[in-house]
């Protein structure tokens, strides 16, 4: 028997008395690829906080791959929507996508690793800025290799949020091509605003606005669904702030 | 001109110069890096309280400094994790209760504490033989400690949130840093005092953070500038008959002062 990647039963969760998550039911089996959209405030960066231990829920129940979301963060790699560190800080891009090798105090890292770190590196085309200090990076180049650095876990279960933020057309392109062939081998949650894109590649499509609104097949979205893709295509693809969900 | 070698006194003094190098260089680029330099001066203040409980119990101050002084770093990093109340507070709190501390401790002690400047100021040149041995004792800690968890401190120094979620386990590193760095204090007390000491621990660190963004070479070259400019304001202290602690960190800020120039 197989173990769901994910499984959230009746979660809630609040930032100091402000719900932002409320009975949340979500499955992720393994190999899922699902995009989670909604409006800025959702909850979307939240929950991925919660699957990796970052925040505990008011209540309910998180398990990842059967285990607590803390006992199983050797199987998740993760891509923040924010980072908060500070750019003039001596590290290389090579040393910074090395961390997402990292397995635990006293264990080296092996030229295994550096082996897959390099890989991650070459599959965002960000080999040859492996030396260069962070700080001399573009803002999509960073975000590319923040990209490597959750590749280069080798998790399960891969949760990346808005990663195509500041990335380029083209690299887009062959972001979800990479993608797809990680689909065989990993479970991917793919927070997005970009839901005309994103539906394209993605097999399922869960709608978070403080609730789970819909989870389901993309393409069995409904009608509703193909609006909210209508309006977002059209305005998001302006930069106007739009809601994405209808109002339930 | 170079007669002053051979007195037993200047060449502990020298020998003082390069143990404190070696803290600065580990620790002070950590503590350069990950901007806990103010943090570092509360921990460093705090330090005085257990120079006067070493008075008043009668043992050497600095030995009874280094518990004083992790307990005070632990409790700072108690405050950051439950962050009740802020950060700054907690560091402005903690700097001068630490002194408070002290000050009574010597109060209770009745008489007179002859050499409680040399503790706030800094002395090279008294530094006895035991000192250098406690030095050395805590540089070798501190170099082994540094060596077995760099990664670790590697990971919290630059992004706390990702070395969570790799698994490290941050609270823990993050004590044993600031612990680290009290160890440090202890080391740097008798050369520089406990007041002036917080910029001898960063000043070679942000000079050699100008040159290079390789944090072993970053390492490196700290400890050396630090021998350089700490055995510079020694000779200068001596030859000018001037307090040898604040002659090194006046030293130190031009040094720095000079550097941001040249990198320019
Ligand atoms: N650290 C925090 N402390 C208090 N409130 C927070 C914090 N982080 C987020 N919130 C609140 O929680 C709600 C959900 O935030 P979250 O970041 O999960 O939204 P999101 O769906 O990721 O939005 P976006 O599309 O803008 O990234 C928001 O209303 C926000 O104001
Ligand atoms: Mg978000």
């Amino acid at each position: 028997m197989s173990l769901n990647a994910l499984e959230m039963k009746d979660v809630s969760f609040s930032y100091n008395h402000q719900q932002v998550l409320e009975d949340i039911n979500f499955t992720i089996e393994e190999n899922d690829f699902v995009a989670i959209i909604g409006p800025n405030g959702g909850g979307k960066s939240t929950l991925l906080k919660i699957v990796l231990g970052l925040l505990t829920p008011d209540k309910g129940e998180v398990k990842v791959f059967g285990r607590e979301p803390k006992k199983a963060l050797d199987l998740v790699g993760y891509l923040p929507q924010h980072t908060h560190f500070d750019l003039d800080f001596p590290i290389d891009v090579f040393e910074t996508v090395l961390m997402g090798r990292y397995h635990g105090m006293f264990k080296n890292y092996t030229s295994e690793d550096r082996e897959i770190a390099l890989q991650a590196l070459k599959d965002v085309d960000m080999e040859r800025y492996k030396d260069r200090q962070i700080s001399r990076l573009s803002g999509g180049q960073m975000q590319r290799v923040l990209i490597a650095r959750a590749l280069a876990r080798e998790p399960k279960l891969l949760l990346m949020d808005e990663p195509m933020a500041s990335i380029d057309p083209e690299m887009q392109n062959s972001f979800y091509q990479l993608i797809s062939h990680l689909k065989d081998r990993m479970a991917l949650v793919l927070v997005s605003h970009d839901v005309g894109t994103v539906s394209m590649h993605v097999d399922k499509i869960a709608c978070l606005n403080q609730k789970l609104y819909y989870h389901g097949p993309a393409e069995e979205a409904g009608e509703g669904l193909e609006e909210i893709y209508h309006c977002s295509i059209e305005h998001i693809s302006h930069g106007i702030p739009h809601r994405v969900l209808r109002k339930h | 001109m170079f007669e002053f070698i051979q007195y037993d006194f200047m060449q502990r003094a020298f020998i003082a110069a390069i143990l404190v190098s070696v803290a600065c260089g580990a620790v002070g680029t950590y503590v350069v890096i990950k901007k806990i330099v103010s943090m570092s001066g509360a921990i460093s203040h705090a330090a005085f309280g257990g120079v006067g409980l070493g008075y008043l119990l009668g043992v050497n101050p600095v030995v009874a400094a280094i518990p004083f002084s992790i307990v005070a770093a632990l409790s700072m990093g108690a405050v950051q994790e439950k962050v009740k109340i802020s950060e700054d507070t907690a560091i402005g709190i903690l700097w001068s209760v630490g002194m408070a501390l002290g000050i009574i401790f010597v109060n209770l002690k009745s008489g007179y504490a002859p050499d409680l400047f040399s503790y706030l100021f800094g002395s090279i040149l008294t530094v006895s033989n035991t000192d250098l041995y406690i030095m050395l004792v805590l540089d070798l800690i501190i170099l082994m400690v540094v060596f077995l968890f760099r990664r670790e401190f590697m990971g919290v120094s630059f992004d706390e949130e990702f070395s969570k979620v790799v698994g490290l386990p941050s609270t823990l590193i993050n004590m044993l840093l600031l612990a680290l760095i009290a160890l440090s204090v202890v080391v740097l007390i008798k050369v520089v005092g406990i007041i002036l000491l917080i910029a001898l621990l960063a000043i070679p660190a942000a000079i050699c953070k100008q040159y290079t963004y390789d944090i072993h070479k970053l390492m490196i070259s700290s400890t050396i500038i630090g021998a350089i400019l700490t055995s510079l304001g020694l000779i200068l202290a001596f030859i000018f008959n001037l307090s040898s602690g604040a002659t090194i960190i006046l030293v130190l800020g031009a040094a720095l002062f000079i550097s941001y120039f040249i990198h320019e």
